[in-house]
């Protein structure tokens, strides 16, 4: 807080009042909304619904499909998240090294951050087109038998290698700018402590990464949820047999294509508990770093 | 050079051609005609197509879709980056500037009303919020599009953070140099910011430009595709029946739809580079 | 121009915690009163409530006959130099030192007219269209004083404005702010922790501790009539001897030490007593050693600090003494220094409340 602030007046509610009144209409009441239709039934023609409590929950949850789309959606974070994490460390730490030619890396590697998913989604789906796609010829070359419109591993290969591209570049960035932030002199004692770079990378380097590797954990998560929906909308569109679907794409799925509004709101709900927790865990290690 | 140096130019020069070389390819098979994509596959260099495609994707009617251009779509897509960062930049500004410089009784509750649209992604929402701008008549509007999108926190807590970074003695000064609570916030507090502003305006075109979910939903007419959305439909121009697949259409759509907020982004690097890394303190 | 009453003035945060325990003072027109005291003491709080930053928990402002309690910082005609300097990054000299002016009103020839004569008085004229990032610390203490000066107001407020500087630049702007505050003769309040900073700038200063006025007078009254510990201890560099003491009737003992010549002082209580380090004579016939741990040499003069033979400090550790001599005085490492005082040159303060009894 400002030591000294403007006093009592009606004038801060003027400045907040566009962005207070766009929440509650486009924020607060969707999101009211969604929790009051997860709780509803609609009858066959739309017409009308019943309050179910938790039925829509229930039948969500331990449907198959459901479960087959949760599966999916945490192994898929799990290796977007430390695929593209570890790529993007191995390059920022390299690219903090050289001397020559640093800002062409840079510029090179950070770039794709302004290209959208659903635009390298398309490109990767072209380069894996059976007709002209040097990527499935290559895959087959080499001995696969690959065929990701059929096979799930080989689909969610895809998907996995197309998120992981988009995500390089802003894992990238934070990486450099922290390591960057490393104070020169610690770098310098500890190359006076430990004569071998790797031990110095484990034991001191990455050690100071370790806020800057958490939050973009946490980034990284919610990107495998949220925004690789227009990487596998223009992709697999949760093909074959949903082996590709995640959590998000399937409330889009249920929700606009199968119009099932409940059990999409359920699980639109459920996603909310998901985002609230982790953004619990993250404020709690916002807590722990400011301490030190 | 020794040894260890050559390995990490290696390893960088895999990691660069792993970032760029996808879209090159993409950039060169665009610029060759069907019959030689269909033939031998992606292109590594360009062709001598580039003007004949680009011509026709831009500017031909039923070119890339049924009457729209991507011309009509690159200029949706502009309005939607630009629109989402300049009302982002305002409104966010605003609501910051009143919780950090304010003392007022609803600051506290406001404030986590703000706090917690962070916690509320657009697509855990997106269906109640289609049925909020489809009730409100703004379905294939510029309002509908833009306005449901900029209310997020996400700039609001950037300039809160940096407001509160700015020392306390300016407003001090101000206080006593005779400044109005609107006079300190146009003379002083926006002049000063003007690199974070600068900065989130690049993040926020970058932003906008790439939404996807939210434009598909409540956009129902051509006329109304950005580009980003507008890529989709090309799975129709692949298919087209009886003529050869327009994979080079394909490519050019998706270099269009690119290069506008890699520019932007490649122009304003250090900004860039800057806002982002800051607005995540 | 006119002075400034405070009147009973208090300050206590929502919290509870008191800040400004009861402060009176009449500051005349055109006089030059420092606040000094150790940080955290209030003295900032308390030139923050003349400017109008902080809240007026109970009592009374005023400047001339003007109340100003309720009187917005912009219209209680003040002007503030801040420790930063608070200079606007974004605008010249010219638009930092026009601001408060424009906010005003004031007509574009009168503030042009204002600031080239602060400017020229100042000695930044050729600075005017320069951005503050241009500047070295001098040259913007001197843009936050002409942007103090424009504005012609009935007081000046200086809040630690020389803290930031390097110390021969402390020394020379110290003489400027004074001969500036001599010829403009505006009423003015300077704060800072510095006690050569109070000492020669204040034409009157007061030595706040703990929220509370201790002494306010004369820069060279504080120093020869201390009232309290406190100020005896804070006014003068090097810092007062002080040596706990207990009086039995005769002397004032600590250990094997006693000193004679003093009398009509309470036995059986904790005393301190002080000695500044410029009354101490080397003499032979002495009336107490010294043990030599360091000389300082400083030019024109010799300080020589060393433990005080037979008596020990509150932990039962070594007295550490200092003593100011010429330059001829260099005594070697461990050597023994005999040496005496004159009782009516001391002072004897008691412990628990610091109160001074001779």
């Amino acid at each position: 807080m400002k030591r000294v602030q403007y006093e009592h007046s009606p004038i801060p509610y003027l400045f907040v009042a566009p962005q207070i009144i766009i929440i509650v209409i486009f924020f607060l009441w969707p999101a009211a909304q969604a929790i009051y239709q997860s709780f509803l039934l609609e009858d066959a023609f739309g017409l009308s619904s019943q309050f179910v409590w938790f039925r829509n929950y229930s039948d969500t949850i331990f449907s198959g499909a459901w479960l087959q789309a949760a599966g999916f959606t945490i192994i898929f974070s799990t290796l977007v998240t430390f695929l593209s994490l570890g790529l993007a460390l191995l390059l920022a730490v390299k690219a903090n090294e050289v001397i020559q030619g640093a800002s062409t890396y840079k510029t090179l590697l950070m770039w794709a951050y302004a290209i959208a998913p659903p635009v390298a989604g398309l490109m990767g789906n072209l380069m894996f087109n059976p007709l002209i796609g040097d990527l499935y010829g290559f895959m087959n070359a080499v001995g696969f038998d690959f065929d990701h419109k059929l096979d799930p591993v080989d689909a969610s290969f895809v998907v996995i290698l197309i998120s992981v591209w988009k995500q390089v570049s802003v894992n990238f960035i934070f990486f450099l700018s922290g390591l960057q932030g490393i104070p020169k002199s610690v770098n310098e004692a500890a190359m006076m402590d430990c004569n071998s770079s790797t031990r110095r990378f484990w034991t001191i380097t990455f050690p100071l990464l370790a806020p800057t590797t958490f939050f973009l954990m946490v980034i990284n998560i919610t990107y495998a949820f949220f925004e690789t929906f227009g990487i596998i909308d223009t992709t697999t569109q949760g093909a074959p047999g949903g082996a590709t679907t995640t959590l998000v794409f399937k409330v889009f799925q249920d929700g606009f294509r199968g119009a099932d509004i409940g059990g999409s709101s359920a699980q639109s709900v459920v996603l909310m508990v998901m985002v609230l927790a982790l953004t619990v865990i993250q404020f709690r290690f916002i807590e722990k770093k400011v301490h030190y | 050079m020794n040894r260890s140096s050559i390995t990490t130019h290696l390893i960088l020069i895999c990691g660069a051609l792993f970032m760029t070389l996808p879209v090159w390819v993409a950039f060169a098979t665009s610029t060759h005609a069907p019959e030689t994509i269909l033939r031998e596959g992606l292109q590594i260099l360009p062709g001598g197509h580039f003007f004949e495609t680009y011509n026709e994707v831009l500017f031909v009617e039923g070119g890339v879709m049924k009457k729209v251009t991507a011309t009509q779509m690159l200029k949706n897509s502009l309005i939607l980056g630009v629109g989402f960062a300049v009302g982002k930049v305002v409104i966010s500004m605003l609501a910051a500037y009143a919780i950090v410089y304010f003392r007022f009784r609803l600051a506290v509750p406001l404030f986590w009303i703000i706090f917690m649209t962070l916690l509320l992604p657009l697509e855990v929402r997106i269906i109640p919020s289609y049925e909020v701008v489809a009730n409100m008549g703004l379905l294939d509007t510029y309002t509908g599009l833009i306005v449901p999108l900029i209310a997020s926190a996400t700039g609001t807590f950037f300039f809160r953070q940096f407001f509160r970074s700015v020392p306390d003695e300016l407003l001090e000064a101000a206080r006593l140099d005779g400044a109005t609570s609107w006079g300190f916030f146009i003379d002083i507090l926006v002049p000063l910011s003007k690199t974070m502003i600068a900065a989130i305006l690049i993040i926020m075109f970058v932003v906008g430009w790439n939404q996807y979910l939210w434009p598909l939903i409540m956009t129902t007419k051509e006329e109304n595709y950005t580009l980003v959305i507008g890529i989709k439909q090309i799975y129709q121009v692949l298919n087209e029946g009886g003529e050869l697949p327009q994979f080079q259409k394909a490519f050019a759509l998706t270099i269009l739809a690119t290069l506008p907020p890699v520019l932007v982004v490649l122009v304003f690097q250090n900004w860039f580079v800057k806002g982002l890394v800051e607005s995540e303190k | 121009m006119s002075g400034v009453t405070l009147k009973s003035v208090r300050k206590t945060y929502p919290n509870g915690a008191e800040a400004i325990r009861g402060v009176d003072m009449d500051i005349k027109s055109g006089e030059m009163i420092v606040f000094v005291g150790p940080s955290g003491c209030g003295k900032s709080t308390l030139l923050r409530m003349v400017a109008g930053l902080e809240s007026i928990t109970s009592g009374e402002i005023s400047i001339g006959e003007r109340v100003i309690n309720d009187v917005s910082p912009s219209e209680r005609d003040v002007a503030m130099v801040f420790q930063n300097y608070a200079l606007y990054p974004h605008m010249s000299v010219r638009g930092n030192m026009s601001y408060g002016l424009k906010n005003r009103k004031m007509n574009k020839t009168e503030i042009d007219k204002r600031v080239n004569d602060a400017a020229k008085m100042l000695k930044i004229d050729a600075f005017l269209d320069r951005q503050p990032n241009q500047l070295s610390g001098g040259q913007r203490q001197r843009v936050a004083m002409g942007r103090a000066i424009v504005r012609n107001p009935q007081v000046f407020l200086f809040d630690e404005p020389l803290s930031n500087l390097d110390a021969k630049l402390r020394v020379q702007m110290r003489i400027e702010i004074k001969k500036l505050q001599r010829r403009m003769d505006v009423t003015s309040i300077y704060v800072t922790h510095d006690q050569t900073e109070a000492m020669t700038l204040a034409d009157r200063l007061a030595v706040i501790n703990e929220g509370m006025v201790e002494q306010m007078g004369a820069p060279m009254e504080l120093y020869s009539d201390p009232k309290t510990l406190f100020v005896a201890s804070f006014i003068g560099a090097p810092q007062i001897n002080l040596i706990p003491v207990t009086y039995d009737g005769k002397t004032l003992n600590n250990g094997d030490l006693k000193l004679a010549g003093f009398t009509n002082l309470p036995e059986n209580t904790d005393l301190v007593l002080g000695v500044r380090p410029d009354v101490l004579t080397h003499n032979t016939a002495g009336q107490f050693g010294l043990r030599v741990d360091l000389v300082e040499q400083h030019g024109g003069e010799n300080l020589v600090y060393g433990a005080l033979k037979g008596a020990k400090n509150e932990d039962g550790d070594e007295l550490e003494i200092c003593l100011k001599g010429g330059k001829e005085m260099l005594p070697s490492l461990d050597e023994s220094l005999q040496l005496s005082f004159d009782p009516a040159t001391a002072f004897v303060f008691r412990k628990d409340t610091g109160e001074r009894l001779i």
